[in-house]
């Protein structure tokens, strides 16, 4: 294929290797060595993952986990622009600022849907096992470029303010891929059967709203725990829906599947486990309590959640 | 026994603890209980990390919003907002979840996210439109306005996706039922989607006007702008 998602990965590598440089070198802040040595062990796992043996990359992400758990990783002094160049930035340039943010969307939507499987001389454009991320980073070079054009910046510019992105963000930038780390060793130990066992005892086979009622919070919950509703799903419907719902009480599966994977959303509104939903967007708007995004979803979710279980149950006892 | 692993993670969240470290202790620990040898929890740890890449592909955003930011991409949204009376945090955002859901119902998952949408764009905007009607806003209030301005593109995308058929969700349920041997139909999960997905849309709409009028009351109600013209 012509853009692979290695390729993708090797941008976020540079991007993230070139930010460490930087902190490497950023007086004012007090552990700037430490910090600098957080990015550039990140960015080398983001480089050179699909080519350093797991092992190592393991190693890596503990040293990584050692120095935030240290209190290594500290902020520095990023040479923002001061509030006067901005406004006379934006007066020049008006609403043209919208357009290279804008262009993300676009050129990746354009790319997703209309290059997916495209091939030039039998290679894809796209890279298949993938192609609306690869689409995204072709959009946001893209995007850099028109970027660094309208506002006459440098390479260099961009990569300081990514820094002073990045590290406000912080550790929070790692959790996503560790948390998606944790659920395969919680798959791997079996703590899905575990939990789907527990349910099962517990669940009063003839009660069918007491069913329905013990499925939608145990899809929640488990999803609550493992962070991905997808994980979810298999566990509790071969542990309750298949035997009790399905089988038991003649449920259609399409009513079954729809509204259950939305009861494992409402717990991804309410876990910090999902945290590339809930905790980097926290991270990245500079909100002083992490979960502050999570305790705004709360009503919402157990609203739906409660609806959920209400509509599963009004749909299985009419078919009855 | 594994459900140790389980507490753990519960615990640290609960007191606090940085959350890298509570997962990393909770991964060693359930490997070690369910009787992995180290090497192979290591080794596991690098796999996984490395075929999560993808997750981090917020760091491809980073340069073009500093960019934009440092000429003033916030200040814009903001600037552009408090022209519109009508404009309220709330409503904005709103406005934002309406898109979100149907932009996500029809396939159209990448049009939102926090780096590329909400940090950039909804945010500034819904704070713009708070500014023009209370003047500065106290930080609590700020804080806020943000939650809710990334709550409401997870909401949006969550309640919009499964509605549309070839999603990962819908394909990975049709896949559980035919390994199971139960018939299912890709098409008919998504419209039973529908129900849900319009309550949570009115749900959340409902307790944004109820957002608009919590910041009436803490910030004052008489709008700057019915002052100023």
């Amino acid at each position: 294929m012509i853009f692979s998602v290695e390729f993708i990965y090797i941008i976020m590598g540079i991007i993230c290797l070139c930010c460490s440089l930087y902190t490497f070198s950023d007086k004012a802040n007090p552990r700037r060595h430490l910090s600098g040595l957080f990015y550039f062990i990140y960015s080398i796992t983001l480089l050179f993952g699909s080519v350093i043996p797991p092992f190592y990359i393991g190693l890596m992400v503990i040293i990584l986990v050692l120095v935030v758990g240290m209190g290594g990783l500290r902020k520095g002094s990023y040479g923002e622009s001061s509030a006067q160049e901005r406004e006379t930035q934006r007066k020049r340039l008006g609403s043209w600022l919208f357009f290279p943010a804008l262009l993300i969307p676009i050129i990746t939507v354009i790319g997703a849907k209309g290059f997916e499987g495209v091939k030039i001389n039998s290679l894809f454009i796209l890279d298949p096992k993938n192609p609306t991320l690869v689409a995204l980073g072709i959009a946001c070079l893209i995007a850099i470029i028109a970027a660094m054009y309208l506002t006459k910046n440098t390479p260099q510019t961009a990569i300081k303010e990514s820094r002073r992105l990045l590290e406000a963000i912080g550790w929070a930038v790692l959790l996503p891929q560790l948390l998606a780390t944790l659920g395969t060793i919680f798959t791997k130990a079996g703590v899905g059967t575990v939990v789907s066992d527990v349910v099962t005892k517990i669940i009063p086979e003839n009660s069918l709203f007491m069913i329905v009622f013990v499925f939608c919070i145990g899809m929640a919950l488990f999803t609550m725990i493992m962070g991905n509703a997808f994980a979810a799903f298999p566990v509790m419907a071969a542990g309750v829906a298949v035997p009790f719902l399905i089988t038991q009480f003649d449920a259609n599966p399409n009513h079954i599947a729809a509204i259950s994977m939305f009861a494992g959303y409402c717990g991804t509104l309410m876990t910090p486990m999902a945290a590339n939903f809930n905790i980097v967007p926290a991270a990245l708007l500079d909100l002083k309590d992490k979960n502050h995004v999570i305790r705004v979803q709360i009503p919402t979710a157990l609203l739906v959640l409660a609806f959920n279980i209400v509509l599963m149950y009004v749909l299985v006892k009419w078919e009855v | 026994m594994v459900l140790i692993g389980v507490a753990l993670i519960i615990i640290g969240f609960a007191i606090r603890l940085n959350p890298l470290v509570v997962v990393t202790v909770s991964g060693l620990v359930t490997g070690l209980i369910a009787g992995l040898p180290i090497v192979d929890i290591i080794t596991q740890f690098g796999e996984a990390f490395t075929t999560n890449r993808y997750m981090s592909i917020l760091l491809v955003t980073l340069p073009v919003i500093g960019l934009l930011e440092r000429s003033g991409l916030q200040n814009q949204a903001g600037h552009l907002v408090s022209k519109i009376k009508a404009a309220t945090a709330g409503r904005i955002i709103t406005i934002y979840l309406l898109f979100r859901e149907i932009g996500a119902a029809l396939g159209l998952l990448s049009i939102g996210g926090h780096p590329q949408t909400v940090r950039p764009l909804l945010a500034p905007m819904a704070e713009g439109a708070a500014k023009a009607k209370y003047g500065e806003i106290p930080e609590k209030e700020r804080d806020e306005i943000r939650a809710h301005a990334a709550a409401a593109d997870n909401i949006g995308l969550f309640f919009g996706e499964d509605i549309f058929v070839a999603v990962g969700a819908i394909l990975l349920m049709k896949g559980f039922f035919d390994q199971n041997g139960i018939e299912s139909d890709p098409i008919s999960m998504a419209l039973w989607g529908i129900p849900t997905a319009v309550f949570a849309l009115i749900v959340h709409s409902i307790r944004l006007r109820l957002f608009d009028k919590k910041l009436d009351r803490t910030l004052g109600s008489t709008t700057k702008k019915d002052v100023i013209r």
